[in-house]
Formats: structure tokens, C-alpha cells, sequence
């Protein structure tokens, strides 16, 4: 079945004007202040752009905008998530979307490592017993809570 | 028997971690159910803290006088999805547009969640209630009063889903012949929720629901009774055409430059200065676009008695005095515009409802 996003309806700008509601201006200041608070305190930032009024083209404005960087990292668990490094250092583009490829959120993470990409202590955990397990070696004792 | 009970007391973290999902798949889960909530990016460690212990919440669902467009929204929100995945996590133990069960054995499923799930369980109703003649809309031979009233009893709280539930909605359209009400004119010992729209968006009704299994408690309301997160800045405060109305940019019919500009829809009937719902955030059919990115004014339909307000085209949105002259001197300052221009819609909603006025084909066409 087509998807609703595969139906090519767009709107298109009149008399020369750019097709942007001029959004992303802001947006990029926004994002200005996070990495300045990040590069003088560490300190990190996420913006919900779901929770941005855009209109038609501002989103495609702000993602050219911040342009692209050298890292892509895909992400597989309850979907597809790509998680990508703007032009900019320190500020990342991450798109979560389900197992029928529709955007469930989206949003620009001020920091120097995303935080879906770190490795959480629970896998990390969960990990080390499946290698000593495989290595036939006694499980490591480990503090704290645990999934079974 | 082991299975089912398990599934009864496991958390949803344990759940999803039987179903293989991982802690960075859970994160994720966390962050979009937080973007459903509406809640900022910051609170994702406390959702996740929240929703790791958090244990399927009983909910009975039932529906009136209503069309069943409320629960169609649900149902055809994106799938599979956080909305799925939340559905995963109550436990629908009625719902006779969804349920298999009929008859009887419906009505028992009803009664046995009420008697397992006392004091705790969640009732979420869509359509109005007829008060004219209790035969107007019953259920197995019941009213839909004396069920509301039996069923309501015993629950932690009450959810209206849509504006037929929240304020009456279209059964409650003048001159309202079954007598219609809301759940909140029926309801007075336990907490409503009214979660309006015609229909409601589907992420609003999932995010209320989430906010409950996440924080076991409801959200905070506006003065309708309608969660702030969702419900607390009008449609024209978000709108991403509102500088156009700032600048006095006014489409004057749907075919003219202002219109495929995209200028403001104000003198074609947008009812955004007076509707409160998160449609141009949220948006619709999985965040494709909403009713003016596509064109066409806001309706309004979040709102008490919308259809009784004048017309869609005219009525409330296009003043009889100038508004540019009315209010043109606050022009620089764009939100006491906003605030006159309510103030002079409240007086013509007054009127028009008074008036009870329709709309004909030619107030299509019609321009200020």
C-alpha cells in the first residue's frame, strides 16, 4: 500500500518567494546558545522540533542549514532511528522513526555524544553475562539493578 | 492462566524487555512517548524512571452518542507505533467497537474489570449523553446514563474523549433534540479529563492516556477541564501564518494571491484566536500537515458549542467593523491584536449562537 508520505503533494513558493515561513532563524540561534553553554560548562541540550510550530519548507530550511557532518549512526530497536552530526560539531540531528518507517521524533541534540548512542549500563550488563556464558566462565558480580 | 496473570503484574520495563527490546529501544520509547506527552526533552530520565515501573492500568471505554470518528482517529494513527505500544500497556478490557465480545458476555467482561480493578480503572467515554428520553441511546437495554453513572462509580477517573463528550458536541447542536450532555454535566465526584476535538488527535488521547501510566496521575487542566500541555496556547498563538496576520496579510478568498501565498486565513473563518488544541504542533496523519497548512481555516471544533457559533466561513471571523481599523493601532504589538480581536469574536459568537445562523453555499464565495 502507498504511504501517505509517498503521495508527491508539495507546496510550491509563488513570484520568487523562498517556500519557507523563515522558522529556522530562530531555531538557529536557539541552538547557538545550547552550544556555547555546551562548549563553556559541557552542559547539553535537546530541542523537540515536534513541539516547533514549522510550516511548509522551515523544517527542510533548518536541516539545510545545519548542513551534515562526518558521523551517521543507525540505530535498529523498535524501528529505525538515524542519528547524524550537522555540519556544526557538537550538534546532532536525531530522527526516531517506527517499524513503518514514520517519524515518531525528532530532534536537535546539543551534546558531544548523543545520548541513545552510549552504550546503557543495563545492555552493557546484560552483555557481559552472555560473553561469560558463551565462555563457559563464572558471571561477574554486578552492583546495582539489573534486567533477569 | 500463568501467562495472563504474568502479564497482569509484570511492569512495562520487564515486558519490553521479554519482547527483546533493549535499554537504548526503551530510551527511544521514552523519548517518544515524552514528545507525545508534550513534556520537554529534559524530562526523558524521569519517563523512563516512570514508565520502567509502571504496571497496565485497567480502562473501559464507552461510547454514546457518537459517530465512532473518535475512535477511528485512534485506531488509525500511525501503527505500529508508541500510540500501539501504549495500547500494548492498558489493559482495554471493553471497548464494543473493538471488543469481539457481544451481548452478555460483553457486559460481564465490563462488569468483572470494575469489580478486579475497584477504585483504579480508567473510563474513557466518547459521545454525548441523551437526557430527553433514556431510549434515545442505550447499550444491552441500559441508558447510557444509568451506565455512565454505574460504571463511573468505582473508577480512579474519567476521560471524555472528543467534544461530544467534553461539552456535547454535535448531538448537543441547537436545538439539540435528545437533550444532550456532557460527561462533565453527569460526573461531578471524580476527576474528567475532557480531551476535545472533532475528532481529538490521536498522540492528545494517547499522550493523556501515557501521562496516567506514566506519573499514575492526570495531567494539569485547563478551565475546561482539557490538559494544558495539549490545550493550553490557542491554534493562532502557534499558528506558523500568524506573522502574516500581524503584518494585516489576509487571504480574502481561497483562490486569491494571500491565499496561494499562504497568507492568514482570519477573514476566511479561522476560528484560531479562540481554539485551544495542539494541532499546529502536533499536526495530523503522522505529522503530514493540518487543516491551515492545507488551506482551510481551524473550525474550532475543541471548542464548547462550535457548531452553533455563526458559520465556518463568516460569521465569528469576519467582523462587521474593520478589524485593521478596529485594532489596526496595536498592529506592532501582535498579541493585544490577538486579544481585541477575541474579545470582538466572543460578543459575535454570543450573537450568532443567539442567532442560531447557517451557513448557505454562497457564504462560500463571501469576502469581507
Amino acid at each position: 500500500m502507498q504511504k501517505l508520505q509517498d503521495i508527491a503533494v508539495r507546496v510550491e513558493a509563488t513570484d520568487g518567494l523562498p517556500l519557507n515561513h523563515a522558522n529556522a532563524t530562530p531555531i538557529m540561534h536557539e541552538i547557538l546558545h545550547a552550544l556555547r553553554k555546551l562548549v563553556a560548562q559541557g552542559e547539553p541540550t535537546t530541542i523537540d522540533l515536534q513541539a516547533i510550530p514549522f510550516g511548509p519548507g522551515d523544517e527542510d530550511d533548518l536541516l539545510d542549514l545545519l548542513g551534515s557532518g562526518e558521523i551517521i549512526v543507525e540505530l535498529n530497536s523498535l524501528g529505525s532511528s538515524i542519528i547524524r552530526e550537522s555540519a556544526y560539531s557538537g550538534v546532532w540531528i536525531v530522527d526516531h522513526r517506527n517499524a513503518d518507517d514514520q517519524r515518531i521524533a525528532l530532534h536537535i541534540e546539543i551534546a558531544q555524544v548523543p545520548m541513545i548512542i552510549q552504550s546503557q549500563s543495563e545492555d552493557m550488563a546484560d552483555a557481559l553475562h552472555r560473553l561469560e556464558d558463551q565462555l563457559n566462565l563464572n558471571r561477574t558480580e554486578i552492583a546495582g539493578p539489573r534486567p533477569e | 492462566m500463568a501467562d495472563e496473570l504474568k502479564r497482569f503484574t509484570q511492569t512495562l520495563g520487564e515486558s519490553l524487555r521479554e519482547r527483546g527490546v533493549s535499554r537504548r529501544g526503551f530510551l527511544k520509547f521514552c523519548t517518544a512517548t515524552a514528545s507525545m506527552m508534550a513534556l520537554p526533552p529534559s524530562m526523558v530520565p524521569a519517563v523512563a524512571a516512570a514508565l520502567e515501573q509502571a504496571r497496565r492500568p485497567s480502562v473501559i471505554w464507552l461510547s454514546f452518542q457518537e459517530c465512532t470518528g473518535c475512535t477511528e482517529s485512534l485506531t488509525r494513527s500511525h501503527s505500529p507505533t508508541v500510540e500501539s505500544l501504549i495500547f500494548d500497556h492498558i489493559s482495554l478490557d471493553y471497548h464494543h467497537t473493538l471488543q469481539a465480545a457481544a451481548g452478555e458476555a460483553a457486559e460481564a467482561a465490563r462488569e468483572a474489570a470494575m469489580q478486579e480493578n475497584e477504585g483504579k480503572y480508567l473510563v474513557v467515554v466518547d459521545g454525548s449523553i441523551p437526557l430527553a428520553n433514556p431510549g434515545f441511546s442505550t447499550i444491552a437495554g441500559v441508558s447510557n446514563l444509568q451506565m455512565l453513572e454505574e460504571t463511573v462509580a468505582g473508577a480512579a477517573a474519567v476521560i471524555a474523549v472528543g467534544t461530544c463528550a467534553a461539552f456535547g458536541g454535535l448531538p448537543h447542536a441547537k436545538p439539540n433534540p435528545t437533550g444532550a450532555v456532557a460527561v462533565s454535566d453527569i460526573v461531578h465526584n471524580k476527576p474528567v479529563v475532557n480531551v476535545s476535538g472533532c475528532p481529538p488527535i490521536p498522540t492528545v488521547i494517547t499522550g493523556v492516556l501515557a501521562h496516567f501510566l506514566t506519573f499514575g496521575a492526570l495531567p494539569e487542566l485547563d478551565a475546561l477541564g482539557r490538559p494544558m500541555v495539549f490545550f493550553g496556547q490557542s491554534i493562532h498563538d502557534r499558528c506558523y501564518r500568524r506573522p502574516f496576520y500581524d503584518k494585516g496579510l489576509f487571504a480574502e478568498s481561497f483562490d486569491d494571491e494571500g491565499a496561494r501565498k499562504g497568507w492568514c486565513l482570519y477573514r476566511l473563518g479561522c476560528k484560531g484566536p479562540m481554539t485551544y488544541n495542539a494541532c499546529a504542533t502536533t499536526k495530523w496523519n503522522q505529522g503530514t500537515s493540518w487543516p491551515v497548512e492545507s488551506g482551510h481555516g481551524c473550525l474550532g471544533c475543541s471548542e464548547p458549542n462550535f457548531w452553533d457559533t455563526g458559520g465556518f466561513y463568516n460569521a465569528l471571523s469576519i467582523p462587521e467593523s474593520d478589524i485593521t481599523r478596529s485594532v489596526g493601532v496595536l498592529a506592532a504589538a501582535g498579541v493585544a491584536v490577538g486579544a481585541a480581536a477575541g474579545v470582538l469574536h466572543r460578543s459575535k459568537r454570543a450573537n450568532a449562537a443567539a442567532k442560531h445562523e447557517k451557513v448557505t453555499i454562497d457564504d462560500l464565495d463571501k469576502t469581507s
